[in-house]
């Protein structure tokens, strides 16, 4: 015999505001099978979880409906009060009369009547609930961190500290990514390089830690606690356990002229080069695209000269498969691509550059080797103009740029502006800004010392245009404080621009089965709640592949994901959703239908014995799910012709239950 | 909400991972919508049987949305590529039994979309009401009792 409690939540006034919970309470105890009906203030309180317990015992409770907020919010809360009142814990329905009754709708006659409707339509599939029984599965104790900027290493070294074995995947040549390529960092103006080169260096020497770089990762596959990752390893033509990274093939080299990727196409590298002086691992690797021996077959120079012997012109890209139990997304960050931006002149000037271009600039490795000089003559700017939000902000009429705040923009503006009056104080700085965005510690103080102590020229307002006549720039903007209009003689003109996901990050996000929301940047499982986890089980955010961040907040995110990461590799057995597929064998005739739209090849078929009524025995091929790998889509459920195909938790006969409910 | 004194009674099957999340996130920044709308919740828009739909149907709901993530998107990898083939050919059924096509609705809808939810549940409300009462498949007994109350 069913018999079933309903539970009510005000949860304060946000239910208690809209809907009559008294109302609920006495139409819901005239409902069959419903033998106890209550309202409680804050049912997801310990005092509610007790109700819950008490009512079970009580009145022989089968099973528990709560009228509350989202299933997505407190569906664990109310499975484990069940639990520890003897209950089966998924013979719990939730009614979601908050965000789908009492926050929507503001007449209180209406929004009672649904609140009834939708507790009516979760007892009635509550009635045909079954007992379910998780399965447990053993955890891969390895992780994998996709991305080796700053917040793959933080992610990395946190997770080996704790003794759990990871591997980085990084698709350049080097670890180190956007945080190698800057100068100074706001607003403490660290050297980039300082603080990082030690822990790129640690990270290489860490035993638990294996590096795979100029990598990525190329397909996945399982589920959390086991995943399948296939990875690519591009073809370095050299040979990387040989390789000194003594650099004398890259001296050697005839093809000197390629620009280097790592200072933006600002300077050259060779053919066969290392990125950068602090690169890990440090080995050279050869540019097939613009090397002399890869494309015609004549040179061979750096395999000569090479005293490791580490050169291998015949190298093929290798595909590695590793098993994972977690994996952290860190792909980061990228500036956008600034040349849509016609008013700018970036195409046409030379002297219109981009932030992270003045930054390798300004680095004392870059191409000027420090000095800050206009690219096209080599000549000391007098007068720099910095514009901001170039990209961010923009409309959504405007398809060049992005809606939302870059967010460091702004800083990395004031702090450019800084350096470059610290080295000539005589330069003069102006910056067109929409608003200084400065909220950080330490952060609003920084900026106020850029424009009040070194005098750096802010001016609320947009450039309208930057116009390059015959090498002489002019920038012509609208002062909006004083309102008037301006035009400024620049040598040197700086965008801050926009940053968006890394190119890749699409792409990995279907592998991954994580969602990625419509700027490109991933999902969080929870925006407020679970900011480093996806809603993928096993897979993890770790810095700005998730939003723009700084540095500070990027290691903070880097270290939270790698927290959630160890307690899933603490654990020596996980246990799976019993939500899953599963097949009538009387009725399956093992057309294969269900198996060729499962997406996660749990659907096997298995030759089963049947007992005829005539006593004779027929083997029959049958469908048979795999209870580890099925996620519980439901896919096969509706393209089974025969209707073998059921889901527990979402049941055919549920679900028709739940619509007659809510039509009748 | 009424027109004409017509209520119109409307199912939305939501995916769990995007719509449901959508619906949520217009509840929790309070985008209001018409309370004939309820929504069902469902794994995957690919577990919304047709059957599902023409049970509503015949039991008395006037529009049926489902609703999916958008395409690429699927927490599933491919569940609402089945959803999108699936519920073509219920379109061009529904003409066949004599539902008007306006009556279901098939809409991507992601996680942070909670306008959007908002906005189609009125419009397709809208489109219902104007449609009338779904007399077509209305089982009698079903419709008199609605009538009764």
């Amino acid at each position: 015999m069913k018999r079933i409690g309903v539970f009510v939540c005000s949860c304060g006034s946000n239910i208690e505001g809209a809907v009559d919970v008294c109302k609920v309470v006495e139409a819901m105890s005239k409902e069959p099978y419903v033998v106890y009906a209550a309202n409680c203030k804050y049912m997801c309180s310990s005092s509610g979880q007790e109700l819950i317990g008490k009512a079970a015992a009580e009145y022989e409770l089968t099973g528990i409906a709560v009228c509350s907020c989202s299933p997505r919010m407190h569906e664990a809360t109310f499975r484990k009060a069940a639990a520890s009142a003897g209950l089966n814990p998924y013979k719990v329905e939730i009614a979601n009369i908050r965000e789908q009754c009492s926050w929507v709708h503001k007449d209180t006659a209406e929004a009672t009547g649904k609140a009834i409707t939708l507790a009516k339509a979760a007892v009635s599939k509550l009635c045909r609930d079954e007992e379910l029984y998780p399965q447990s599965f053993p955890v891969t104790k390895r992780a994998l961190v996709i991305g080796g900027g700053i917040a793959g290493i933080q992610t990395a070294e946190d997770i080996s500290n704790a003794g759990y074995k990871v591997d980085i995947v990084e698709k350049k040549p080097s670890i180190g990514g956007k945080m190698a390529m800057l100068d100074k960092t706001f607003p403490t103006l660290d050297c980039s390089a300082c603080i990082l080169t030690p822990k790129t260096v640690d990270i290489s020497h860490n035993e638990n830690v294996r590096i795979f770089s100029y990598s990525e990762v190329e397909s996945v596959s399982g589920y959390v606690g086991n995943f399948t990752v296939k990875i690519r390893r591009k073809a370095r033509y050299v040979k990387e356990d040989l390789c000194t990274g003594c650099g004398l093939c890259a001296e050697k080299c005839p093809t000197k002229n390629v620009p280097n990727e790592f200072d933006l196409g600002l300077g050259s590298r060779s053919a066969i080069y290392i990125p950068f002086a602090q690169a890990v691992p440090k080995v050279a690797v050869i540019d097939p695209d613009s090397c002399r021996m890869l494309k015609d077959g004549k040179c061979g120079l750096c395999s000569r000269v090479c005293g490791a012997k580490a050169i291998d012109y015949s190298q093929k890209d290798e595909i590695t498969e590793e098993k994972y139990g977690a994996i952290a997304v860190a792909t980061g960050i990228d500036p956008i691509d600034v040349t849509p931006f016609d008013e700018y002149s970036y195409k046409n000037s030379k002297d219109v550059i981009t932030a992270l271009e003045l930054e390798r600039i300004l680095n004392a490795a870059g191409p000027t080797n420090g000095r800050l000089v206009r690219l096209s003559d080599g000549i000391r700017p007098k007068t720099v103009v910095f514009i901001s939000c170039v990209g961010s902000r923009c409309t959504e009429e405007d398809e060049r740029g992005k809606t939302y705040c870059s967010k460091i923009c702004c800083m990395y503006t004031a702090k450019q502006a800084i350096l470059i009056k610290e080295k000539y104080p005589d330069t003069d700085i102006y910056v067109f800004y929409i608003d200084v965005r400065a909220p950080g510690k330490n952060f609003d103080e920084f900026y106020r010392r850029a424009a009040e102590k070194y005098g750096v020229k802010y001016i609320k307002g947009m450039v309208g245009k930057v116009c390059d006549e015959n090498g002489v720039l002019t920038v012509k903007a609208a002062d909006l404080i004083n309102n008037e209009q301006m035009m400024i003689g620049a040598d040197l003109v700086v965008l801050a621009a926009a940053v968006e996901p890394d190119k890749t990050a699409k792409a990995l996000a279907s592998k991954l089965n994580a969602s990625i929301d419509g700027n490109g940047f991933f999902n969080e499982a929870h925006p407020k709640l679970r900011p480093v986890e996806s809603p993928t089980a096993g897979v993890y955010l770790s810095g700005a592949c998730s939003g723009p961040k700084d540095i500070p907040e990027t290691v903070a995110q880097a270290s939270a994901a790698a927290a959630k990461i160890i307690g899933l590799l603490s654990k020596n057995t996980l246990e799976s959703d019993p939500c899953t597929a599963h097949a009538d064998e009387l009725k399956c005739s093992g057309c294969s239908l269900c198996a060729n739209v499962c997406p996660y090849n749990a659907i096997t078929y298995i030759e089963k014995e049947f007992r005829m009524p005539d006593k004779t025995v027929k083997i029959r091929r049958v469908a048979s799910v795999n209870a580890a790998v099925c996620r519980g889509c439901g896919a096969c459920t509706v393209a089974c012709n025969n209707g073998a195909m059921d889901l527990h938790g979402f049941s055919r006969e549920q679900i028709l239950a739940e619509v007659d409910s809510i039509c009748s | 909400m009424q027109l004409n004194g017509y209520k119109p009674k409307i199912v939305a099957f939501c995916c769990n991972w995007c719509s449901y999340a959508g619906a949520d996130l217009a509840g929790s920044s309070r985008f209001t919508y018409p309370d004939n709308v309820k929504i069902i919740r469902v794994p995957c828009s690919c577990r919304v049987d047709p059957v599902f739909i023409l049970r509503a149907f015949g039991g008395g709901a006037d529009g049926v949305m489902i609703c999916g993530c958008h395409p690429g998107d699927c927490h599933y990898t491919s569940g609402n590529y089945h959803t999108r083939r699936r519920m073509k050919l219920l379109f061009s059924m529904l003409d066949y039994l004599g539902i008007e096509k306006e009556r279901m609705k098939l809409i991507w809808i992601s996680a942070s979309e909670g306008e959007k939810f908002a906005s189609a549940a009125t419009d397709f409300m809208n489109t219902v009401a104007r449609l009338g009462e779904n007399r077509r498949l209305g089982d009698l007994r079903c419709k008199s009792k609605t009538e009764q109350n």
